[in-house]
């Protein structure tokens, strides 16, 4: 019970820290409009319709405002001391880890929130059926997982943040490839049911990398 | 000598010797595929080098997630010193392959590359390894480099078979040697050529992974040295 009363606390720590500043919220949200809207500019002429590429675009879009995000949360903890004050407490390592993570992940829903209406209006694409919110759930869940414990190590290296992205990218691929899949299949009028396998994959994904960083979470952190 | 150092001599040589018979079947001895046009048929040949340095690499990458593995439950520097060496070699292994690959993709496919599903992986196994030397340059502190590298290397790993899974859903293009209802797509003389070349890698992965594993503790002796000199 401590170790989910301590998981809330570090969630409720990090959404008051934002609540005030909203720096790390309104960065993460311009970025992806900027991506979507830069993007839109690369394909539009030589694309017969852009709901080939919308899926692709949202998705990139997404990884990139996330990864923003999740730098800036441990940067900041590091900057400010905090993470020492955060490792002295009686709880579980892993609790840190299910915390940021978890924080992680709202952050993103936040401001995919805000972008799919947007991506509806700029598109004239709807992405906000439960399939869709479904499968971008399960995608950004995978981004959070990996992500978070990925940001620790970064942080911690000479380059910091640059070092997120190198780290990052290749190991995240298939979840990047099954959501563009899955989102492109369903813009194209197919059901959940027929892309189940995908599906499952990102299941197993999202379960075994969290299993893994929970197990692993501890060398990262430790002094 | 010591007795270590003469096996590992031993070993050499007769690595180095592999290789040199490998080649000699591999160009020689081993017979002209059939059915193909004249560039291709000696092209073929490349299959001797091309797959057991696929292989190898990623015999390498298992090596050092167990070698990661191990240095996590231990915290014994030498299975981070192999983790670290084996990552070298596997690199060296998948450019060897991506290179042979591409060299016999010219004339068999005409085009020197193709995002095709088990290249595109591969690629992505080249996109971690190099991540994983990154990470390490860019941490001074011994401790903590072994222990980060560690844990990236667990999950570089383990991403591997996922990332295959999902790029094979799309169309494949790549030679499928082992095909269930195919059997083998060697020739009896060619498969043992074949074999013969997958075991003289395979010693020569063995030898240099020990050489540069002895390497690295040579290389940490001298900075304990240099240490003790500079207080």
């Amino acid at each position: 019970m401590r170790f989910w009363k301590a998981v809330g606390a570090i969630i409720r720590k990090d959404i008051r820290a934002e609540l005030r500043t909203k720096d790390i919220f309104s960065s993460m949200f311009v970025f992806a409009l900027l991506s979507v809207i830069i993007f839109n500019f690369a394909f539009e002429l030589r694309v017969p319709a852009m709901k080939m590429v919308v899926p692709g675009i949202v998705w990139v879009a997404i990884t990139f405002a996330g990864i923003l995000g999740l730098n800036r949360a441990f940067v900041i903890e590091q900057d400010k001391g905090s993470f020492a004050g955060l490792l002295l407490a009686p709880v579980d390592r892993s609790a840190i880890y299910f915390g940021k993570m978890l924080g992680n992940l709202l952050f993103i829903l936040v401001v995919e929130a805000i972008l799919l209406p947007l991506v509806l209006i700029l598109f004239n694409l709807s992405l906000l059926s439960w399939q869709h919110l479904l499968v971008i759930f399960l995608g950004t869940y995978g981004f959070a997982a990996v992500g978070t414990i990925f940001s620790a190590i970064a942080v911690n290296t000479r380059a910091r943040e640059v070092m997120l992205p190198i780290l990052l990218f290749p190991v995240l691929l298939p979840v990047l490839v099954a959501g563009v899949k899955m989102t492109g299949a369903l813009v194209d009028g197919e059901t959940l049911s027929s892309m189940s396998n995908w599906l499952r994959m990102v299941a197993l994904y999202d379960v075994g990398f969290t299993v893994l960083a929970y197990l692993t979470f501890g060398f990262v952190v430790e002094e | 000598m010591n007795r270590s150092d003469r096996v590992l001599t031993v070993l050499t040589v007769i690595a180095a010797l592999g290789i040199l018979g490998a080649a000699v079947m591999a160009l020689w001895i081993a017979p002209d595929a059939v059915g193909l046009t004249p560039d291709n048929t000696y092209a073929q040949r490349i299959i001797y080098f091309h797959v057991p340095s696929a292989w190898l690499s990623m015999l390498a990458f298992g090596v050092t997630m167990l070698g990661s593995i191990a240095y996590l439950i231990t915290s014994k520097r030498r299975w981070d010193s192999l983790a670290l060496s084996s990552a070298e070699l596997g690199l060296v292994f998948t450019l060897a392959a991506m290179a042979s690959g591409s060299i016999w993709a010219r004339p068999a496919w005409n085009t020197w590359w193709t995002w095709d599903p088990r290249l595109t992986t591969y690629t992505i196994m080249f996109l971690l390894f190099v991540a994983y030397f990154m990470l390490r340059s860019a941490m001074e502190d011994a401790a903590r480099r072994a222990r980060f590298a560690a844990v990236y290397g667990i999950f570089a790993f383990l991403s591997v078979p996922i990332t295959f899974m999902s790029i094979r859903w799309w169309r494949t293009i790549h030679p499928v040697l082992i095909d269930p209802t195919k059997g083998f797509g060697l020739s009896p003389s060619m498969m043992s050529a074949f074999f013969y070349s997958l075991g003289a890698f395979t010693l020569l992965y063995g030898v240099l992974l020990w050489h540069r594993v002895r390497l690295e503790g040579s290389r940490e002796q001298l900075e304990a040295l240099k240490e003790q000199l500079d207080q």
